[in-house]
C-alpha cells in the first residue's frame, strides 16, 4: 500500500462530497478520490437544490451538519418555498443554483474541513482480503490505498452510456469518461446490477432568448434560507421565465419520434416517470395541448439557460427544431445538445440499512449507483454511509450503525425503501413516500435529526451549541404556554368561542382552533409577544397537527416495535420452517434488517412473518 | 407507552362445529367476559354461564367460560375464552357482542400469536403448527375471499379501493409537484367523489339487514285460518329437541315466539292469531297485529287444513308471496292429487300431528333460511374485521372532507385507505405513483 486512510469515499459528486465531509466531521482521516477536482460538487443536470421532499432531505443533511444546505446558501440565485399556501408539513424549500458558485461553496467548505484530504484520480478497482472485506483500492495510475472502509459514490459513471439520436457512446457525464474497471469489480463480489437510463435537456445562450415576451417567475422576498445556521441570504437574486411546447414543438416530435433512442429501442433500461423526456410527453398525453418549459439561468454571470421540462435525445438537428418552436427561444443559440445515459446500477437490496454491502464487509454504496436519482437523494445517503463508514472504521459494532429510520426522517424513509424493496426506476423522494409526512417536516429537521447526529458524533461544536439553545427556547416556549389557561368565559369575553364546557384550555391548546392565530394569543396574554418567531413558528405547528400528530405517534410506537425486532445477518431462510418458496425468495434477495422491514415486503403474510419470529427466537435462545 | 388494545377473535375453525371457542386477549378481557356472564368465573376453571348481549340482556347461548388473568395465559395478557355452540348464528351473535364493547377489536391475522411471542409464551414447534391456522387468514385469501363473494359485491369492493386510490393519488399529486399545471379544480372534484365514496360505503354498511338477522334471529310468522294446525306446527317444529334454544310463551294473547335454531341459524317462529272474522273488539285488534307481523315477516309459512281442499281460506291465500312457504297439513285425513297447486305453488305435505313430511320441511326450511342469512364464502369473523374496518374507511373519509388543510385532507384518506387495505389488500405507495403519473403529466 502506498498509502493508508481510516475511510476513502470514491466520486466528488453530491453523494461523495457528503460522504467525505461527514466521514471526516465524525474524526476519520479521510480521503477522498475522485476524477477531477474542478468537478467537486458539479451538478450534472439541473442547476437547482431542493423542492417538495427533496427540500426536506436537504433540511435533514444540515440537521445532521451537511454540506448542501450551506452551500446552496451560498450559491442560490432563487429561492421559492414550494406549496407555501398548503399546510407546514408540505411545503418544501427549492433553490436555483449558480453552478459555478455552488461548485465553489461545495469545494470552500470541503477545503475548509479538518481530517479531510481530496485528490485527483479514477478508481479502477478494489483491493479484497481473503474473506471479501474491502481493505483499499487501486487507482487507475497504478496505486493501491488502504482504507478502513470504502464508500463508493460513482453516480452514472459505471459504463455509462450516451444516446444523442442515433449515436451512442460511452461517457460518465456530458465531456467525462466512464468507470469500467470498477463494474467489473462489482460484478465480481457478484453484486446484483441492473441498468436505469435518464436524461438532460439542451443548453441555451440566454443572451439570445426573447424574455420580452415571456411570463417572469420571481423567486421569495425575502429568500428563506436552507440552513439552520444561515441567517440571511447575501448572493443577488434573480428571475426565471415561463414558456410553453406549441403544437408545432409537437409535430415536430411525433414527425421524428422513431429516430428518439427510448422509441426506437436503443435505450431498453428504465427511465424516471417523473422526469418523462419530451417525447414521453407528446407520446403519452397526446391530448394535453401545450406543456410548461421553465428557463433557469445557470448563473450570475453565465449566459447558459437550463430549458426546465424539454429533456430529450432526439438528434440534435431535431432538438435544434424543436427547440425554435417555442415562443421566445425562435432565435434561440444552442450550446449543447440535450442527451440521455444509460448506466448501471447495484441492487441496493444487497445493502444493509447502514448502505454497507451485505457481501463485502467494508466496502459502502451512496447515490445513484444505489438506483436513486436527484442531488438531494444522493447527498442524503452520502451523510449515511460516511458516519456509518467512520463508525466501521473505528472499530464500532455494526449493531451501533447509525439508521434514522422511518419515523426519523426522510432520508430513514428512502434508505428503508431501497435496501427492503430495491427500485425499479430511478428512486426519488416523494413527500406521499412517508407515512409519517406530518411529523417529518422541512421545518423540525434539526428538533428531529440533530440529537442523533450528535450522539453519533457527526455534528459540529457551533452547530451543537445553536441547536441546544434553540431546543431550550422552544422547550421554555411551550411549557409557558402550557401553563396559560382561560375558560371559555374568559375566552369569549375576548371574542374567542369555544364549547362553553367550563374546561380552561391552555395557549397552546387553542392552535388546534383554525380561527386562532398569535394575534389571538397575543391579546390575550402578551407576554407571549416575547417569544421569538422561529420557536413561535414551531409551536404553532404543534398546535395545529396536535390532533393528527397524537395518532402518529400511536402508529410510530407500533411501528418501532416491528423495528426492535432485528434479523440476523447470516439468516439462511432456507432453513425457516412453513415458507412459501416465492417468499423465500423474496425475503432471499431482500435480506431485510428487521421484523418490521420484513413485514413491508409485498406479498409477505402474516403466516410467513410469524414464522421468521419463532425460528430468530429459537436460533437467539439455542445461542444464549 | 399507549395500553395494547383487547383483541379477539374465533379459536376454533369457522364453520358448523360441536364448539366454537372465543379467544379475547388484553387489559379489557376480563370486563368482557363480565360484560357477557354477568361474572367472571374462577381464574382456570370452567364455569357452566349464559351468555347474554350486553346491550339488550337478551341470551345468546349457554356454555362455558373460562378465565386466565395475566400472565398465566396463552398470551401472556387476561384472557378469556368462550365455548359456545358451534353454529355460525350462535357464533356471529357472540362476535357481534364483543364488537359493541369499548376497547375490544376484532384480531388481526397472527395477533394472539404476535401477542404470545411478545410475552415469551409460545416456542417454535408451537408456533409453526399455528402459523398454518393463521395462514387462512393471509391477506391474499382476504382477496380471495372477496372473490369467491358473489360477484357483484367483489366488484363493489375493488371499485372502492381504485377510486380512494385516484382520489388520494390526485390529492397527492396536487401536494407533490406544487410547480405543475394540475387543474385547480381537483380539489373540488375529489371531493365530491370522496362524499360519494363515503355515501356508498355507508349504504353498503346499513343494508340488508343481514348482520341485524344474524343477531336477532330470522321472523317466520305462522299463518293460516283458526285449525289449520298452525300451533302443532308450530309445537311440532319446536319440539325437535336438537333445534330447540330456548322456548318462551308470548306475552301477548296474539303472537306466540319460539326461538329456534335452524341449520345453526337463529330463528323466531311466531304462531300468530288465528285469521278469522273477529267477533269481538280485542279479537280483532289480536287479528290485525297478526297480520302485520305476518306483514313485517322475512319468512311465512301459509298453513291451509288439507280437510277443507279446495275450499282455501281467501285472507291466508292473499299473503302468499315469494316470501312464503305454502304448508299442507292433515294430509292423513284425505288423499288429494299429487300436482296439486295452492296460489299456483307445490305445498310442503304434512302431519304436524302424525310427524308425516316434517323432516322433509325441516329441511327445505334451513335451506331457505341460510339462502336468506348467509354471505357466501366469508366465515363470520373475516365479515366482522370487513364491517370495522368498512365504518373505520368511512369515518377517516367523513373527517377529511372537513379537514382544515390539503395534507390533512390526504392524512385522513390515508387512514382510509390502510383501513380499506385490511379488506382488499395493502394499498402501496406505487399503486398512488402509478395513478399520478398516468392520469397527469408531471415532471420537467
Ligand atoms: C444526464 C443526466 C441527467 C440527469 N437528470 C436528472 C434529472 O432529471 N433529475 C434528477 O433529479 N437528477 C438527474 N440527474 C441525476 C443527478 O445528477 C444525480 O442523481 C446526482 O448527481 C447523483 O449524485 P452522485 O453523487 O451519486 O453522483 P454524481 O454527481 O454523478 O457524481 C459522481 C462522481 O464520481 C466521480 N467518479 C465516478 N467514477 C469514478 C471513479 N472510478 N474514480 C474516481 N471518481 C469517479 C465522478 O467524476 C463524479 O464526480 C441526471 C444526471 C445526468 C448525468
Amino acid at each position: 500500500m502506498n498509502d493508508s486512510f481510516d475511510v476513502i469515499v470514491v466520486g466528488g459528486g453530491h453523494a461523495g462530497t457528503e460522504a467525505a465531509a461527514a466521514a471526516a466531521r465524525m474524526g476519520a482521516k479521510t480521503l477522498l478520490l475522485t476524477h477531477k477536482l474542478e468537478t467537486v460538487g458539479e451538478m450534472s443536470c439541473n442547476p437547482a437544490i431542493g423542492g417538495l421532499a427533496k427540500g426536506h432531505l436537504v433540511r435533514e443533511i444540515d440537521a445532521l451538519d451537511g454540506v448542501m444546505a450551506r452551500a446552496i446558501d451560498r450559491g442560490g440565485i432563487q429561492f421559492r418555498m414550494l406549496n407555501q399556501s398548503k399546510g407546514p408539513a408540505v411545503r418544501g424549500p427549492r433553490a436555483q443554483a449558480d453552478r459555478k458558485l455552488y461548485r465553489q461553496a461545495v469545494q470552500d467548505i470541503l477545503r475548509e474541513t479538518e481530517n479531510l484530504t481530496q485528490w485527483a484520480a479514477a478508481v479502477e478497482d478494489l483491493i479484497l482480503a481473503d474473506d471479501n472485506r474491502v481493505i483499499g483500492v487501486k487507482t487507475a495510475d497504478g496505486r493501491s490505498i488502504g482504507a478502513g472502509a470504502v464508500v463508493l459514490t460513482t453516480g452514472t459513471f459505471l459504463r455509462g452510456l450516451i444516446h444523442l439520436g442515433e449515436q451512442t457512446w460511452p461517457a460518465g457525464r456530458i465531456d467525462e469518461a466512464p468507470a469500467l474497471g470498477l463494474s467489473v469489480t462489482l460484478e465480481r463480489l457478484a453484486l446484483r446490477l441492473g441498468r436505469l437510463k435518464t436524461g438532460t435537456p439542451a443548453r441555451l445562450d440566454g443572451r439570445t432568448i426573447d424574455w420580452a415576451g415571456l411570463e417572469m417567475q420571481p423567486g421569495d422576498d425575502p429568500p428563506q434560507p436552507f440552513s439552520f445556521l444561515t441567517d440571511r441570504i447575501t448572493t443577488p437574486q434573480i428571475a426565471c421565465g415561463i414558456t410553453y411546447t406549441t403544437d408545432q414543438t409537437h409535430q415536430i416530435i411525433r414527425d421524428n419520434i422513431h429516430r428518439s433512442p427510448m422509441y426506437s429501442g436503443q435505450i431498453q433500461s428504465v427511465g424516471p416517470r417523473y422526469c418523462p423526456s419530451v417525447e414521453d410527453k407528446i407520446v403519452r398525453f397526446a391530448d394535453k395541448e401545450r406543456h410548461q418549459v421553465f428557463l433557469e439561468p445557470e448563473g450570475l454571470d453565465d449566459p447558459t439557460v437550463y430549458p426546465n421540462g424539454i429533456s430529450t435525445s432526439l438528434p440534435a438537428e431535431v432538438q435544434d427544431a424543436l427547440i425554435h418552436s417555442i415562443p421566445g427561444l425562435e432565435q434561440v443559440v444552442i450550446l449543447r445538445p440535450g442527451y440521455a445515459i444509460e448506466y448501471d446500477f447495484v441492487d441496493p437490496r444487497e445493502l444493509r440499512p447502514s448502505l454497507e454491502v451485505q457481501k463485502a464487509p467494508g466496502l459502502f454504496l451512496a447515490g445513484q449507483i444505489n438506483g436513486t436519482t436527484g442531488y438531494e437523494e444522493a447527498g442524503a445517503q452520502g451523510l449515511v454511509a460516511g458516519v456509518n463508514a467512520a463508525l466501521l472504521a473505528s472499530g464500532a459494532d455494526r449493531d451501533d450503525a447509525f439508521v434514522p429510520d422511518r419515523a426519523d426522517g426522510y432520508l430513514g424513509v428512502m434508505i428503508d425503501d431501497l435496501v427492503t424493496l430495491g427500485t425499479q426506476e430511478p428512486y426519488r423522494m416523494f413527500t406521499s413516500r412517508a407515512e409519517y409526512r406530518l411529523l417529518l417536516r422541512a421545518d423540525n429537521a434539526d428538533l428531529r435529526l440533530t440529537p442523533m447526529g450528535m450522539e453519533a458524533g457527526v455534528i459540529s461544536n457551533a452547530r451543537a451549541a445553536a441547536f441546544v439553545a434553540k431546543r431550550e427556547a422552544l422547550d421554555e416556549a411551550r411549557a409557558r404556554m402550557q401553563a396559560l389557561t382561560a375558560t371559555p368565559k374568559e375566552l369569549a369575553a375576548a371574542g374567542l368561542h369555544v364549547n362553553q364546557d367550563g374546561v380552561r384550555r391552555s395557549a397552546l391548546d387553542l392552535f388546534s382552533y383554525q380561527t386562532v392565530t398569535w394575534q389571538t394569543l397575543n391579546t390575550l396574554w402578551p407576554e407571549l409577544m416575547e417569544i421569538p418567531p422561529a420557536v413561535a413558528e414551531q409551536l404553532e405547528i404543534e398546535g395545529r397537527y396536535a390532533g393528527y400528530l397524537n395518532r402518529q405517534t400511536t402508529d410510530i410506537a407500533a411501528y418501532r416495535k416491528d423495528e426492535g425486532l432485528s434479523l440476523p445477518d447470516d439468516l439462511d431462510y432456507a432453513t425457516v420452517g412453513s415458507l412459501s418458496a416465492e417468499i423465500r425468495l423474496k425475503l432471499t434477495n431482500a435480506r431485510p434488517a428487521t421484523l418490521g422491514a420484513a413485514a413491508r415486503i409485498p406479498g409477505m403474510t402474516p403466516a410467513a412473518l410469524t414464522a421468521l419470529l419463532g425460528h430468530v427466537k429459537k436460533m437467539k435462545k439455542s445461542a444464549a | 407507552m399507549s395500553r395494547p388494545e383487547t383483541i379477539f377473535a374465533l379459536a376454533t375453525a369457522p364453520g358448523r362445529a360441536g364448539v366454537a371457542v372465543i379467544r379475547i386477549s388484553g387489559p379489557q378481557a376480563g370486563a368482557a367476559l363480565q360484560a357477557l356472564c354477568g361474572k367472571l368465573p374462577k381464574p382456570r376453571q370452567a364455569a357452566r354461564v349464559r351468555f347474554c348481549d350486553p346491550l339488550g340482556g337478551q341470551p345468546l347461548d349457554d356454555g362455558l367460560a373460562l378465565w386466565f388473568p395475566a400472565p398465566g395465559s396463552f398470551t401472556g395478557e387476561d384472557v378469556a375464552e368462550l365455548q359456545g355452540h358451534g353454529g355460525k348464528a350462535v357464533i356471529d351473535s357472540l362476535l357481534s357482542a364483543l364488537c359493541t364493547l369499548p376497547g375490544l377489536r376484532p384480531a388481526e391475522p397472527g395477533e394472539f400469536t404476535r401477542r404470545a411471542f411478545e410475552n415469551g409464551k409460545l416456542d417454535l414447534t408451537q408456533a409453526e403448527g399455528l402459523a398454518d391456522l393463521i395462514n387462512a387468514e393471509t391477506e391474499a385469501q382476504h382477496r380471495q375471499a372477496l372473490r369467491q363473494m358473489d360477484g357483484a359485491l367483489a366488484r363493489l369492493f375493488d371499485g372502492w379501493r381504485s377510486d380512494l386510490i385516484r382520489h388520494l393519488a390526485h390529492l397527492e399529486a396536487f401536494i407533490d409537484f406544487p410547480d405543475e399545471p394540475i387543474p385547480d379544480h381537483l380539489d373540488q372534484a375529489v371531493r365530491a367523489g370522496i362524499s360519494a365514496l363515503a355515501g356508498a360505503m355507508s349504504a353498503h354498511l346499513a343494508d340488508g339487514h343481514r348482520g341485524e338477522r344474524i343477531r336477532d334471529g330470522l321472523y317466520i310468522a305462522v299463518v293460516g285460518a283458526p285449525n289449520a294446525g298452525k300451533s302443532s306446527l308450530v309445537n311440532a317444529l319446536a319440539r325437535r329437541e336438537a333445534a330447540i334454544v330456548s322456548a318462551a310463551a308470548g306475552t301477548t294473547r296474539d303472537v306466540i315466539e319460539v326461538h329456534l335454531d335452524l341449520g345453526g341459524y337463529p330463528v323466531i317462529l311466531a304462531d300468530t292469531a288465528g285469521l278469522r272474522e273477529a267477533a269481538e273488539e280485542v279479537e280483532a285488534e289480536g287479528i290485525r297485529r297478526a297480520l302485520q307481523r305476518a306483514e313485517n315477516a322475512d319468512l311465512r309459512l301459509a298453513v291451509f287444513d288439507a280437510g277443507l281442499a279446495p275450499g282455501w281460506d281467501q285472507t291466508t291465500l292473499a299473503l302468499i308471496d315469494d316470501r312464503t312457504e305454502v304448508i299442507l297439513n292433515k294430509t292423513e285425513t284425505t288423499s288429494l292429487p299429487e300436482d296439486l297447486r295452492i296460489a299456483g305453488r307445490r305445498p310442503h305435505r304434512i302431519s304436524a300431528a302424525g310427524g308425516q313430511g316434517m323432516a322433509g320441511l325441516l329441511a327445505a326450511l334451513t335451506d331457505r333460511v341460510r339462502s336468506l342469512l348467509e354471505t357466501q364464502g366469508a366465515p363470520a369473523l373475516t365479515r366482522q374485521r370487513h364491517r370495522v374496518a368498512l365504518e373505520e374507511c368511512v369515518e377517516s373519509l367523513q373527517r377529511s372532507l372537513t379537514a382544515p388543510d390539503l395534507e390533512l385532507m390526504a392524512e385522513d384518506l390515508r387512514l382510509a385507505a390502510r383501513a380499506l387495505g385490511r379488506i382488499t389488500g395493502r394499498v402501496e405507495v406505487d399503486d398512488l405513483l402509478d395513478v399520478i403519473f398516468r392520469d397527469f403529466c408531471i415532471g420537467k
